[in-house]
């Protein structure tokens, strides 16, 4: 664990405070970012950590105006370390506005005590179905997606592929079930096999030896993080990969896990709501900033467009309370306005406080350049919200 | 049946991988009497050195021969500084050392690495299919670590039974005071055999590193297997380790590739491969108790 | 007179004895004031860090009872403290959702019917992997216990239906009488008299023939049994205790962290447990104490300074081992008095 304040920020607050100095000087809102940041995984957190640090920055320590002050910590990618983490961000340093988990396992220990506490949480990645439904929350927000519905996008991707036997797999924890669930409704094919793997496991042969025994014609998985470059090596080396073509989402297939893989990944149809090809204003202004920041070898994940979008959100939020978080009602009458860009283009608040988006396809290919990306090839689904907002009662 | 077939050649390359581990643990057990936590720690340092190696020189030989260098160096520095002040001591304290050179090493490896997973790419002769069994392309990778395997293990046997260094290792595990007495330089034979189960080790993470993802702590994982295999086999058995890691092996895969599909005929898909897992996890537990119960010190009695 | 001669015959000297009964009343005076102390000085999140360290030291202790005081290197300790956290969630999830266990055992959380579930179960399961442990010596017991406690882990693991790998939420602590075990610092006072039992028992043990022949197994196994005792079971009785006891600090720990999950098992939580027994002092009644804090302590100031913090940690747990004989109250032992041997 270790508590990290960027003296950044606290300069950019200076001189904020020193610009506005006619403006009476406002305490910093504090936001504690819980992420996870180690192990294979650790570069999802990293990624959500710096696009909202991005945000903060490029609107010099503010979000919406407001100053802010980001504390980070670690969550280890273990449950009871989130949780230990939340305790002592609400009691000690009594912060009102958390954000950051990776993980929906992590969600689920550590949400819980936020919300009882009257604190407010803004998912940048994780969504699970028991909070986009009857466990919603008029103090939690989301983001960056249910966590079905960016399944959901997969499962009619393949749909439209003309698909018709899947063979499906994710790790054993809520967002794997939450993947599964959300291919299969969307999948209007027959299911020749379901798996569940282990959230700590390397080697993936016996599975691949039941997708060879099913003869599938597409194969779905969700694997994200290290998990994936694993699971797409061993894929490779089983000699599936040229045989049986493979639908994702993005987490399966980001741009770390892209580079991981190489030519090998060329061929794979992945599907998101966000891309880096994106046009309009507010991607090229984010892709823009980041290149600058951290050069061209690093490219942006998704979770980093996440992690951006969520900094916007929250300054959208801010703005209309001017840093006020006493009053949780008057702060979520702004959040649910959306008032921000979001790079992903089109972006609005359901009654589940989760997102309404467009979904879109894509296709890992070989760029003018020799070097495999991904590239956008459409549209799937536009102003789709969730499969459980009716069941929330907000 | 080519599913059951193609599981079964899973389970001999993962019983290969844990018999490559528990070889030198076995013989450190018997001949030094030391228990050593940090056994896992030159498996990891063998596909560090190979993975780092692997990814500036693209060279699969150049890799495999740092990463056994890697290895080995560890090990005569490990032994050096710790292990050989631990001797005389009990197994308290022994635990105690060995656990802190576990941590030492993974967090001087996380400070010196980073926390990124390493990989290191197959060699190009190796990345393609075989088909063993007809009709199933296996990873030709994987038939490659069989085949190393094997060879080690007979190595190995011809080494111990065969050579005169073999022998002294051999009356170095049961009669270790007659050995001393006979003017043999019973350190030394200490360090070859502690530096040869690094190598092993060393040589276990290498084969490991283009399948799995070489990180901090992947010692640690298979360790503990490694542990139940020289209980099954028998400490100090080299034939017992073999047997032992094929049991464990093939026991660990055929488990956990029918076990969940038994289990979905009655329960939901994600409890039935949560328990199947969990399940098919103790069932190698379980083997370890029931050999305990009927046959104490292992399947293979030690020479001697 | 007869004081002395029992100073005399335990070879402690009297100013010893006084010496050591001031330490304990300073020890209980600090552990009373703590929580005071932690809010002037605007540190509250200290009650917790002691109440954790409070938890620790029970398990650690109970551990003591085979490893110190037995010899026994069991290295699968962990498999009973997660035992007793886990008892104690099972009984809370059936409570909050009003199904019985099994079909017929109502959950419930009251404090004073789970801490003894939880004692008994974690007893129940020492008894039967200790009896089939205790078979083996040596490399061989230390082994089978580790593994023995893996499997535990991956029992959990595997029970989807209690969390498994994401662990089993306590949303409200047990209830004890009408206190208010919300609060950060009774619930501490709680633990606190807990370990002051349990501390207490454990002295009366120590000091009895029980613990007594215990001390003789571990020095010359083979001569107690050649006087015609049966050294099986002696060992037997006290893995089971030794297991009850880490049962009641997992107890504690479900309640504490408001959460249960397969971590508490893991075989990385029994070397922390043999270490802080190993740094405190083996066979000594507060050694356990002493390097519960010592360990939680080093790592909440270390993990301040670097997330790199086991780095430091590794070749001080190597130092104590190569050049200590017990712990690091041998060293204050060593420079204190050398009176007596």
């Amino acid at each position: 664990m270790r508590v990290w304040s960027l003296p950044l920020l606290l300069l950019g607050i200076a001189l904020a405070g020193l610009a506005a100095s006619a403006v009476c000087a406002q305490q910093p809102v504090r936001i504690g970012l819980i992420t996870t940041l180690s192990g294979p995984a650790g570069y999802l957190g990293a990624d959500i950590r710096d696009g909202f640090l991005l945000a903060a920055e490029m609107e010099g320590g503010k979000l919406g105006g407001v100053p802010v002050q980001v504390l980070v910590e670690d969550d280890g990618f273990k449950p009871g370390q989130g949780k230990q983490i939340a305790d002592k961000f609400l009691k000690s340093e009594k912060i009102k506005l958390f954000t950051g988990i990776v993980f929906s396992n992590i969600v689920g220990a550590t949400v819980p005590d936020i919300l009882d506490a009257g604190a407010i949480y803004v998912s940048p990645n994780a969504a699970p179905s028991n909070f986009s439904g009857k466990d919603c929350n008029k103090n939690y927000y989301v983001v960056s997606w249910q966590n079905d519905s960016l399944h959901e996008s997969a499962g009619q991707n393949a749909t439209n592929l003309g698909y018709k036997r899947a063979f499906i797999l994710a790790p054993n924890y809520q967002a794997g079930k939450d993947a599964l669930a959300g291919f299969k409704r969307y999948f209007k094919g027959e299911i020749v096999g379901e798996l569940y793997t282990r959230l700590d496991q390397t080697d993936y042969a016996p599975e691949m030896a039941q997708i060879r025994a099913a003869k599938p014609d597409v194969v779905f998985q969700f694997h994200p993080g290290g998990l994936g470059i694993s699971f797409m090596r061993q894929y490779q080396q089983a000699g599936l990969l040229g045989t049986i073509p493979m639908v994702v989402a993005a987490p399966s297939m980001d741009t770390t896990i892209l580079k991981a893989i190489g030519d090998a990944a060329i061929g794979v149809n992945v599907s998101s709501q966000w891309n880096l090809d994106f046009d309009n204003e507010a991607n090229k202004k984010f892709v823009a900033a980041w290149q600058k920041k951290f050069g061209p070898e690093r490219l942006p994940t998704f979770y980093a467009s996440q992690g951006y979008d969520t900094a916007l959100a929250i300054g959208a939020g801010l703005k209309g309370v001017n840093g006020d978080l006493s009053n949780s009602d008057a702060f979520r009458t702004a959040m649910l306005k959306a008032d921000f860009h979001s790079v992903r283009g089109a972006f609005k608040f359901g009654n589940n406080q989760h997102p309404i988006q467009d979904w879109y396809a894509m296709r890992v290919e070989k760029g003018a350049d020799g070097k495999p990306f991904i590239k956008t090839i459409g549209k799937i689904m536009s102003n789709h919200g969730d499969a459980y907002a009716k069941e929330c009662k907000l | 049946m080519t599913l059951a077939l193609e599981q079964t050649l899973n389970g001999i390359q993962f019983g290969v991988m844990l018999f490559l581990l528990a070889a030198g643990l076995t013989l450190i057990f018997g001949v030094m009497r030391i228990i050593n936590l940090a056994h896992g720690a030159f498996y990891m340092i063998g596909a560090y050195g190979a993975a780092l190696v692997g990814e500036r020189s693209g060279s699969f030989a150049l890799a495999a021969l740092a990463g056994l260098a890697a290895a080995a160096l560890a090990g005569l520095i490990i032994e050096f500084v710790v292990i050989r002040r631990l001797y005389a001591r009990d197994h308290v304290q022994q635990v105690l050392a060995t656990f802190g050179v576990i941590l030492l090493v993974n967090e001087g490896t996380t400070i010196l690495f980073g926390r990124q997973p390493l990989y290191l790419p197959i060699p190009g002769i190796l990345s393609g299919t075989v088909q063993i069994i007809p009709g199933v392309p296996y990873p030709a990778y994987r038939v490659a670590i069989i085949a190393a395997g094997l060879l080690v293990a007979i190595g190995l046997s011809l080494f111990i039974n065969k050579t005169r260094i073999g022998m002294l290792v051999r009356a170095g595990s049961t009669h270790r005071d007659m050995v001393r007495a006979l003017g043999v330089n019973i350190r030394l034979l200490y360090t070859l055999v502690f530096g040869l189960g690094a190598l092993l080790a060393g040589l276990g993470g290498i084969l490991a590193a283009p399948l799995l993802a070489v990180q901090v702590g992947m010692g640690e994982q298979i360790l503990i297997l490694t542990f139940v295999v020289v209980v099954v086999g028998g400490v100090g058995s080299i034939r017992g380790a073999f047997v032992g890691a094929m049991v464990v092996g093939v026991t660990d895969t055929l488990l956990r590739a029918f076990l969940p599909m038994v289990l979905h005929r009655v329960m939901t898909v994600s409890q039935a491969d949560a328990l199947g897992a969990g399940l098919s996890s103790m069932g190698i537990y379980l083997v370890m108790a029931l050999v305990l119960l009927i046959r104490p010190q292992g399947l293979v009695r030690a020479p001697g | 007179m007869l004081r002395a001669d029992v100073a005399g015959a335990t070879g402690l000297s009297r100013r010893h004895m006084l010496w050591r009964g001031a330490g304990v009343a300073a020890l209980a005076l600090f552990a009373l004031l703590l929580p005071w102390a932690a809010t002037k000085a605007g540190n509250p999140d200290l009650i917790s860090l002691a109440t954790r360290i409070v938890i620790y030291a029970i398990a650690a202790a109970s551990l003591n009872l085979i490893l110190g005081y037995g010899g026994l290197v069991s290295f699968g300790h962990a498999a009973y403290f997660g035992v007793g956290a886990y008892a104690v969630g099972i009984l809370y999830f059936h409570f909050s959702n009003a199904e019985p266990f099994l079909g017929f055992v109502p959950g419930t959380n009251q404090l004073l019917i789970t801490i003894p579930v939880a004692v008994v179960t974690s007893a129940t399961f020492a008894l039967v992997l200790g009896g089939l442990s205790l078979r083996t010596a040596g490399l061989q017991f230390i082994m089978i216990t580790l593994a023995f406690a893996q499997m535990v882990f991956f029992l959990f693991v595997s029970l989807k239906y209690y969390g498994g790998d994401d662990g089993l939420i306590v949303r409200h602590r047990n209830v004890l009488f009408n206190l208010d075990m919300t609060n950060d610092t009774t619930f501490y006072f709680v633990c606190l008299a807990v370990a002051a039992i349990y501390f207490f028992v454990f002295w009366r043990l120590a000091q009895s023939r029980f613990g007594l022949v215990l001390g003789g197994i571990r020095q010359n196994e083979r001569r107690l049994a050649a006087i015609g005792i049966a050294t099986y079971r002696y060992k037997l009785v006290a893995f089971v205790i030794a297991g009850a006891g880490a049962g009641l600090a997992g107890a504690l720990m479900a309640n504490f962290a408001k959460f249960v999950s397969p971590d508490l098992l893991h075989w990385s939580q029994s070397g922390d447990l043999m270490i802080m027994v190993i740094l405190g002092g083996a066979a000594t009644l507060f050694g356990p104490l002493i390097g519960a804090t010592m360990l939680i302590g080093l790592e909440t100031v270390f993990t301040g300074w670097t997330e790199h913090w086991q780095a430091f940690l590794g070749p001080f747990l190597i130092l104590i081992a190569l050049f200590t004989r017990g712990g690091v109250l041998s060293l204050f032992k060593m420079s204190a008095s050398g009176s007596h041997a």
